[in-house]
């Protein structure tokens, strides 16, 4: 019988017996993060593709969610820090090689361009806004003229927001489950799934829900393909990947992978949505808040079930 | 004049108090008193988010240059290694670590030796001095002063001594405050002084080693180790027990590339790093020493020189060992006939470079002088007792007694309780003590009163009911402890002992390759009330009448006194902390010259005169011993190299190296009982004694089927003690079958079969 | 100048001295460690071997810990010792799931704390606290640069290890076996 111990030394919180150095801070992070990046990159898609009146839902109203859902994020990101006074060291240098620190950045950058996008319709969407001070009305003129070039500027940042939330936990090579590339476009396809799920959910055009409808489905179909890749990519991996995928196949997180992400999360809603595509009525809260709930959950499982992953020796 | 009658006023209502008690003395936990320590603070940091925002980088370590250095020798063990406390500017303890010229430690402590700063910081200490009293009809402890509980003792002692005489006082001890309790008590007039580390510990060996060379192997032993070629263990688990010295010479012994064998029925760690490792059967050595013996002998492998200049009773061992063959030891201890004849012939290749060590804790199974006897005869067939790679020959130096009076004559001694049982005891037997404190029939217990400094009796001895008993027929009980072990619970006075790196003790004056003299000084202020215990014996000394024998006013006299006798002074030595001198003698014998053993007749004795006049076997035999019954399995209990058996259990330091002990179970055992892993399970012996807790198992191919094994010194039940409460299991209290060896009083212990409990057996547990 | 430390596992008897030797010398908060012991037990009674390992970080030549750090926190000292700057860490935990062998963790004051080979005694030309306290004298450490230092010989002339190279840390503290 094989017998490992550890002699002395080695009972540390949240190291021992297993890591779980991130706690809900982080899952929460990474999917405010990607559902900002999601409906931030449809505003901007639109936009250049001239649809601003076509889908006014995706370039005007949903983008109210994105600044607050960045903020919201950051702060989850500021609770789960430990050394917490330091936190503008973040902002003291840029270092290429770390996931952490060009995240910091990006959002550094897309918070407020996002805010920006809002304000350049504030005055569509509450009726009456006054902003009282002429130097801001000459700024809004300002940021309206230049709606295009922030839209460039925003679908390139969003693409690179979504990866990154795959690509922060993929660059840990120590934790086997994440050390996967596939990692960095699931975790984009999955924002955008969910923000696509978010302007559905607010669009009151019956043609903009039909198309969002459609993308929605196909970034299902897409994230389920990764997912697949994912799992076959781990399995054929080394020893401690195949043992870092078999927790969602017969490990201890085989129910709540299957059930709440696969099943609830991303098979069940897009049923849903096809059976309305038939012609049946479902209230399309259902399907949004099952994709919602799926994508939330999916990073809390990637984030604790990553943990537990390492090399042994 | 109004201040001594209060004192003499609150002396005389403790007095009462005491009195109160005779009937019964109960177990009281100190914590009662809201004495109980504060949190752990030990290493603890400023909380919160980090300040300061701006500070410089961190420089670790950058305090070190404002560091000094106090010299000291450590108490966490017998060892006695010499280090220094490193103490910041504001009397702050933050490391120690030995002294380079200490041959004992070679500038390197043990685990034990590093965390001993855990025994300073640790907040569970006892601060002040307690006294027994009875309050709303139930027994606990008011804190006192000094003043009060010396002179409660005192009076009890004088009480003692006129009723009784001074012969009804004994002392039980270990460490350094034992030799200031045993200068007051032989002053007081009694000689019925007592440690643990004879009869529950190193006592057989001893006394099996001096019937054979004439002397024993002393502590720290005279192995040696660092230059030997074959190094056999058996039943001494070097590496587990951390004598510095010797696992730094095991380890030296490696890399010269010595044969280790070692017989142990666990895979110990010194096994581990063994050529021939010998999965013993339980309590068979014997069996395996004669067999080696066999073979030595007749396939003329030993030291023939050796043996007929220096040894005689050849003759005798010859014919005596003739039937057993490797193969009689085969059927006996499951080993087979060529590993015992290719073991016998390494260590015949390697002689007289090669040790049979003895080991230090002995007392096994009642035969255990004879089974020293054998290693000690086997050392003498392949010469190794006097030879490099061998065992040397210590040489120390004796530092003059400070001047005192005579010590007056005791009318009798622990000797004259013998009755003709244990004769080559050379120091008292702790049982014969404890025996002797309790009445039989109409016949009144011959010992009253007791002190005990330094050790928890509670766990050092395995005869409970015995130790309950006589506790309660005593008429005082003093503890002295830095520490509120078990015992305390059961003293009248409790005095608070600050630690050694709080204090002046005796020079350690160590008698090995060459002489050496260590000082330990106060490295800080004694925390609290506490006190050394120097202090202690001379305060009750002056209030006993006995200032003659204490006449100084700080200890540092007596010590700067007895090093200017040498050559050496107290100044001299806070510089330096370690002076070694230069050895006279050879460590060796020397070819050609003849050499008196200090026996009898000047030579080894092979074959024991002594003994067999006294009745006992002259020659080792083997005896069968009891076997566990199905379900059973033999308890053998060893060390952590991480704590010293139960003193260091609540060192915080320590703890957290190591919190706990757990049970080693064999797998297949395990899968018999359907026990997991990290599972708790509470043990249970063959008389029914139940563990007070439920310990944590380990399945482990280390261990035999048949036995199981727990490191000693857990399971502590006094609630006080914050951090070893409730922490695993206590060995001492499922040994209830004691084995006596009837040569010298040793307590055999490996006679005790455990079973396990899955479920709570609901035991009540006094604390 | 490259800093690396050999352990021998015939010599550790597991006593773990080099953890309380580091515990006292680095003020490390108690409940907590910069190195640890692992025992690890193979085979079937009576035929069975244990390996006892003093463990801590193995300041990787590529270092996954120094390249994931946001701050800079993390980073490479001279002589390759990989050293965490308080101030300048946000405890983010970023390099405590970068380690392959979670030898950080995160301090009670928040920042990330870990082995730093004692290089405030290194830099005296003193041993690191755990090598310097070994009573088995079972642990080297020195320049493997330097062509005649004690652990370049030891590694020389003796088979070695070292913990999960897969990773591609290219870890420097090596065990002898």
């Amino acid at each position: 019988m094989k017998e490992e111990l550890f002699v002395s030394g080695r009972n540390i919180p949240n190291i021992d017996p297993y890591l779980n150095i991130w706690h809900w801070q982080i899952p929460v992070y990474l999917f405010l993060g990607g559902l900002a990046a999601g409906i931030l990159f449809f505003a901007a898609l639109f936009t250049i593709m001239g649809k601003e009146k076509e889908m006014p839902a995706a370039v005007r109203t949903a983008p109210i969610i994105a600044p607050i859902a960045l903020i919201l994020g950051l702060f989850a990101l500021f609770l789960d820090l430990k050394h917490k006074l330091f936190f503008w060291q973040l902002y003291t240098t840029i270092r290429i090689e770390s996931p952490m620190s060009w995240g910091a950045w990006v959002l550094m950058a897309i918070t407020p361009l996002s805010m920006l996008w809002v304000a350049s319709y504030v005055k569509e969407l509450v009726p009456g806004w006054n902003w009282k001070y002429r130097l801001l009305e000459n700024f809004e003129t300002f940021i309206i003229k230049y709606r295009l070039w922030m839209a460039w500027m925003i679908i390139v940042l969003s693409v690179i927001l979504g990866i990154y939330t795959g690509i922060l936990l993929s660059a840990f090579n120590a934790r086997p489950l994440w050390n996967t590339s596939i990692l960095g476009p699931l975790f984009l396809v999955s924002g955008m799934s969910t923000g696509a799920a978010t302007i559905l959910l607010m669009s009151k055009s019956k043609e903009e829900r039909r198309t969002m409808s459609w993308i929605d489905l196909l970034l299902i179909v897409v994230e389920i393909f990764f997912i697949t890749h994912l799992i076959m990519g781990m399995k054929a991996g080394s020893q401690v990947q195949i043992d870092a995928v078999s927790l969602f196949l017969g490990g201890q997180f085989t129910v709540s992978f299957w059930v709440f992400v696969i099943l609830l999360g991303l098979v069940f809603p897009a049923i849903l949505e096809i059976v309305e595509r038939l012609g049946y009525h479902i209230p399309v809260v259902i399907p949004v808040v099952l994709i919602l709930l799926g994508g939330l959950m999916f990073r809390f499982i990637m984030v604790e079930a990553g943990q537990i992953t390492r090399y042994l020796y | 004049m109004h201040q001594i009658s209060d004192v003499c006023q609150t002396m005389n209502e403790s007095h009462n108090e005491l009195f109160q008690m005779k009937t019964r003395r109960d177990f009281i936990k100190i914590s009662a008193l809201g004495l109980g320590a504060a949190a752990l603070t030990a290493g603890a940091s400023k909380m919160g988010m980090g300040f300061p925002l701006l500070g410089s980088e961190n420089e670790p370590g950058s305090e070190e240059n404002t560091l000094r250095r106090v010299p000291t020798y450590c108490e966490v063990c017998f060892w006695k290694c010499a280090g220094w406390a490193h103490v910041t500017e504001d009397g702050n303890i933050i490391k120690i670590t030995g002294n380079d010229d200490d041959p004992q430690c070679n500038g390197r402590l043990c685990p034990r030796g590093t965390g001993g700063v855990g025994m300073f910081n640790d907040p569970d200490r006892l601060k002040t001095p307690l006294i027994r009293v009875v309050k709303d009809g139930e027994q606990t402890y008011r804190e006192a002063s000094w003043e009060e509980a010396l002179s409660l003792i005192a009076s009890k002692m004088s009480d003692l001594r006129s009723k009784y005489g001074p012969e009804s006082m004994a002392l039980f001890m270990h460490g350094a405050p034992g030799t200031h309790f045993s200068h007051l008590l032989k002053a007081y007039g009694t000689l019925n002084l007592a440690a643990p580390s004879f009869a529950q510990c190193r006592g057989p060996r001893d006394v099996g080693f001096e019937a054979t060379f004439g002397e024993s192997v002393s502590s720290p032993e005279v192995t040696d180790i660092r230059d030997t070629r074959c190094l056999v263990l058996i039943g001494s688990h070097i590496g587990e027990n951390m004598h510095n010295g010797q696992v730094q010479e095991m380890s030296q012994a490696i890399d010269n590339g010595a044969v280790i064998i070692t017989v142990d029925p666990r895979l110990s760690t010194a096994a581990s790093k063994s050529k021939y490792w010998l999965p013993i059967k339980p309590s068979t050595d014997i069996a395996l020493l004669l067999s080696w013996i066999h073979v030595l002998i007749y396939d003329d492998l030993y030291n023939k020189e050796y043996v007929s200049t220096y040894a005689e009773g050849f003759d005798e061992l010859k014919a005596y060992v003739k039937k057993f063959t490797p193969e009689w030891a085969y059927g006996i201890t499951t080993l087979k006939p060529d590993l015992i004849r290719n073991t016998a012939r390494e260590m015949a290749n390697a002689a007289p470079s090669v040790i049979i060590h003895p080991g230090r804790h002995a007392a096994w199974y009642g035969d255990d002088v004879q089974r020293s006897r054998a290693m000690a005869i086997l050392n003498a067939l392949l010469g190794s007792w006097g030879n490099r790679g061998g065992f040397f020959f210590k040489e120390g130096i004796k530092l003059p007694e400070f001047p005192h009076p005579e010590y007056p004559k005791p009318a009798w001694t622990w000797k004259d309780l013998l009755n003709g049982k244990y004769p080559m005891a050379n120091e008292a037997p702790t049982n014969l003590v404890i025996e002797s404190s309790i009445p039989t029939g109409d016949q009144e217990a011959k010992i009253k009163g007791w002190i005990v400094a330094g050790t928890n009796l509670i766990s050092a001895i395995p005869l409970k009911e015995e130790l309950s008993k006589a506790m309660q027929s005593l008429e005082l009980l003093v503890v002295v402890d830095t520490m509120p072990m078990e015992i305390t619970g059961y003293a009248d006075v409790v005095l608070p002992e600050c630690t050694y790196l709080e204090r002046y003790d005796d020079i350690r004056a160590t008698s090995h390759r060459e002489p050496t003299l260590c000082l330990r000084m106060p490295a800080v202020e004694a925390k609290n009330q506490t006190k050394p215990a120097w202090w202690i014996a001379k305060q009750l000394g002056e209030r006993l009448g006995l200032g003659a024998y204490f006449n100084y006013t700080d200890f540092s006299e007596v010590l700067d006194w007895q090093l200017k006798q040498v050559g050496s002074s107290l100044d001299e030595m806070k510089r330096i902390g370690v002076k070694k001198l230069s050895r006279e003698s050879s460590p060796y014998l020397e070819p050609g010259t003849s050499h008196t053993f200090k026996t009898a007749s000047g030579k080894i004795q092979l074959y024991s005169h002594e003994l067999a006049e006294a009745g006992f076997d002259p020659l080792p035999a083997f005896t069968k011993h009891p076997e566990p019954e199905e379900g059973f399995y033999r308890l053998i209990y060893g060390r952590a190299p991480m704590h010293t058996f139960s003193r260091t259990a609540n060192n915080p330091n320590l703890v957290a190296l190591m919190p706990e002990n757990s049970v080693w179970i064999n797998p297949q055992v395990a899968k018999i009982w359907g026990i997991k892993k990290d599972q708790y399970v509470w043990l249970k012996n063959q008389d029914g004694a139940v563990s007070n807790f439920a310990v944590k198992v380990r399945i482990t191919e280390r261990i035999r089927w048949d036995s199981v094994y727990i490191v000693h010194g857990f399971g502590h039940h006094h609630k006080p003690l914050h951090f070893a409460y409730g922490r695993g299991v206590n060995d001492t209290e499922l040994i209830t079958n004691v084995m006596m060896d009837p040569i010298m009083g040793g307590t055999g212990m490996r006679g005790n079969f455990i079973t396990f409990l899955t479920e709570d057996p609901g035991k009540e547990v006094e604390a | 100048m490259r800093y690396a430390m050999a352990i021998d596992t015939k010599k550790c008897v597991g006593c773990s001295d080099c953890v309380i030797a580091c515990q006292t010398e680095n003020n490390v908060p108690l409940g907590f460690c910069r190195d640890w012991v692992t025992e690890t037990v193979d085979g079937t009674y009576p035929n069975v071997s244990i390996e006892l390992r003093s463990e801590r970080c193995n300041h990787c030549d590529n270092s996954p810990c120094v390249r994931c750090c946001p701050t800079g926190a993390s980073h490479i000292e001279d002589g390759g010792i990989v050293l965490v700057t308080q101030n300048k860490c946000i405890g983010c935990g970023a390099c405590i799931q970068a380690c392959p062998y979670e030898a950080r963790y995160s301090h009670p004051d928040g920042y990330v704390d870990k082995c730093t080979f004692c290089i405030h005694r290194v830099r005296k030309g003193d041993k690191p606290a755990c090598v310097a306290v070994c009573p088995t004298r079972c642990m080297y450490f020195g320049d493997l640069e330097d062509p005649n230092s004690e652990i370049t010989n030891v590694l020389k002339n003796r088979k070695f290890k070292a913990l999960a190279p897969e990773a591609g840390t290219n870890p420097q503290i090596y065990y002898l076996i």
